[in-house]
């Protein structure tokens, strides 16, 4: 099931969506770490969090990037190079008007925001121009949405669960089918600068 | 060349394009315009319903429910979206009590209209809010909605008592100022709202994509409604909202709601912008 990451990642993919539970503040920032400011691929994280609470995400990872970083808001059109974090409260979705929509159905394997439907409706707008990776996290969300995009021919990466902080979140993704890529995370880290590469091409 | 305004567009899927010819089939039979839509969560409550009503494809349903009415009354109550709560982001409405009641205060009589009321939760909080500052007695709550269903419960204000711990956290968080179960007796598993709060709203069956404006409004309170339409249909009912709003009128959005994206972001003016309410003109 895992390949070789290096050198022969070339897919041309015109988004990247990401998600993450437990621990996967800490994960992301070691993923994120070092990403140039002339990043172009715009970058969608799911990251679950207490409803009530208003997220500090957009503004934390704001400090450490040299790129963009938002919440994102509905209708808002996705830009080149930019970061974006689901509001709690909230299911997060890419429409094919590659902008946001955001939604109050009732939450999905407990989680409102759903990685799955972050992953899912991502996979719908742009077929297999699409990555998902996911990472740490203590519940099934993601599995789904990552099969999905795999399904419709996009890119899917999973942290390896001996590196993640709590495994379950990418055993169950491997559970549901064989990701192209299973991979610490600062492979992962070096897979997300090969996908910019070729899409600079 | 720059891709990123120019998509080279992922092709429509069978399921999307069933999705279009069922919104389509629904318009025509039965008046209802769900093709302005967001297509994500659309898909989601479609696929949901299918599942539901025990059907294999969306073109099965839509080959049911051209001929027969009764389903179609089924399916509007998954295609609508009734999920509210009382007093939801208490922000919102302890932003209503300090920057738009005093200057409600200043007309002799108050309209106000909550689009998209859904099963009534925020009408009632509105009402108890209007009541506290003393404007509930000169004001006319309109409360519209498309669903006959949800409407029906909104006139009853009843609502479950499991739910009114939460309520009750938001009503303080609000800036409520009596004990919350003033406004509700309890009875088996639910509550049952003091029927004067809404003795004198109307509750009335309206469509944001396909009805027009029917009062002068002062107060238009329109709540995680917009985010289930596309910026097209968006444009439409803020249009109805500017044209309903009198000379420096307030529009109340939800919390992750924006006008920003929208052909009206230059019409309104942020009045209390954290809290997404917005003032008529600059």
């Amino acid at each position: 099931m895992k390949k070789p990451p290096f050198p022969s990642v070339r897919k041309r993919v015109e988004a990247i969506v990401l998600g993450a539970s437990a621990g996967g503040i800490e994960a992301l920032s070691v993923l994120l770490d070092g990403l140039p400011a002339n990043w172009r691929i715009p970058m969608t994280v799911v990251l679950h969090l207490p409803e009530a609470h208003e997220s500090h995400l957009a503004e934390i990872f704001a400090q450490r990037l040299p790129i963009p970083v938002h919440e994102a808001a509905d209708k808002m059109p996705l830009a080149a190079g930019s970061l974006y974090f689901a509001p709690p409260g909230y299911h997060l979705s890419i429409e094919r008007e590659r902008c946001f929509s955001l939604s109050c159905e009732p939450p999905v394997l407990f989680s409102r925001p759903s990685i799955d439907v972050l992953m899912a409706s991502a996979a719908d707008t742009y077929g297999p121009a699409v990555a998902g990776f996911l990472l740490t996290g203590a519940n099934d969300d993601g599995a789904e949405g990552l099969y999905r995009i795999h399904l419709a021919g996009g890119l899917t990466a999973v942290q390896d669960p001996k590196e993640a902080l709590i495994s379950i979140m990418p055993s169950a993704a491997i559970a549901r089918h064989a990701p192209d890529h299973v991979l610490p995370l600062r492979e992962l880290r070096t897979l997300l600068l090969q996908l910019e590469s070729a899409h600079a091409i | 060349m720059n891709t990123e305004h120019t998509p080279p567009l992922h092709p429509l899927s069978d399921t999307e394009i069933e999705l279009r010819l069922l919104m389509e089939a629904i318009y025509l039979k039965y008046s209802y315009d769900f093709r302005n839509y967001t297509v994500a969560s659309q898909k989601r409550r479609v696929l949901y319903a299918l599942d539901q009503l025990g059907l294999p494809s969306i073109s099965a349903l839509q080959e049911k429910v051209l001929r027969d009415t009764a389903l179609f009354g089924r399916l509007l109550q998954f295609l609508t979206i009734p999920v509210s709560e009382m007093f939801r982001d208490p922000a919102y409405f302890l932003a209503l009590r300090r920057h738009v009641v005093p200057i409600l205060h200043t007309y002799p009589s108050v309209r106000v209209w909550v689009a998209g009321c859904s099963t009534g939760e925020e009408v009632f909080s509105l009402a108890i809010l209007l009541r506290e500052e003393g404007l509930l007695e000169r004001t006319q709550i309109y409360a519209t909605d498309i669903n006959p269903a949800s409407l029906e419960k909104a006139r009853l204000g009843i609502f479950p008592l499991e739910a009114i711990r939460g309520y009750t956290a938001n009503y303080q968080r609000a800036g409520g100022r009596n004990a919350f179960s003033d406004y509700y007796t309890a009875a088996y598993d639910a509550a049952r709202f003091d029927p004067s709060l809404c003795a004198d709203a109307i509750f009335a069956d309206h469509s944001l994509a396909t009805d027009s404006v029917f009062a002068e409004t002062q107060l238009v309170s329109c709540r995680n409604v917009l985010i289930y339409f596309n910026r097209q249909l968006q444009d439409r009912a803020l249009g109805l909202f500017h044209e309903s709003l009198s000379h420096r009128g307030f529009l109340g959005l939800g919390s992750k709601e924006s006008i920003d994206f929208s052909s009206y972001a230059d019409r309104f003016a942020p009045h209390a912008r954290a809290e997404r309410i917005y003032r008529k003109g600059t």
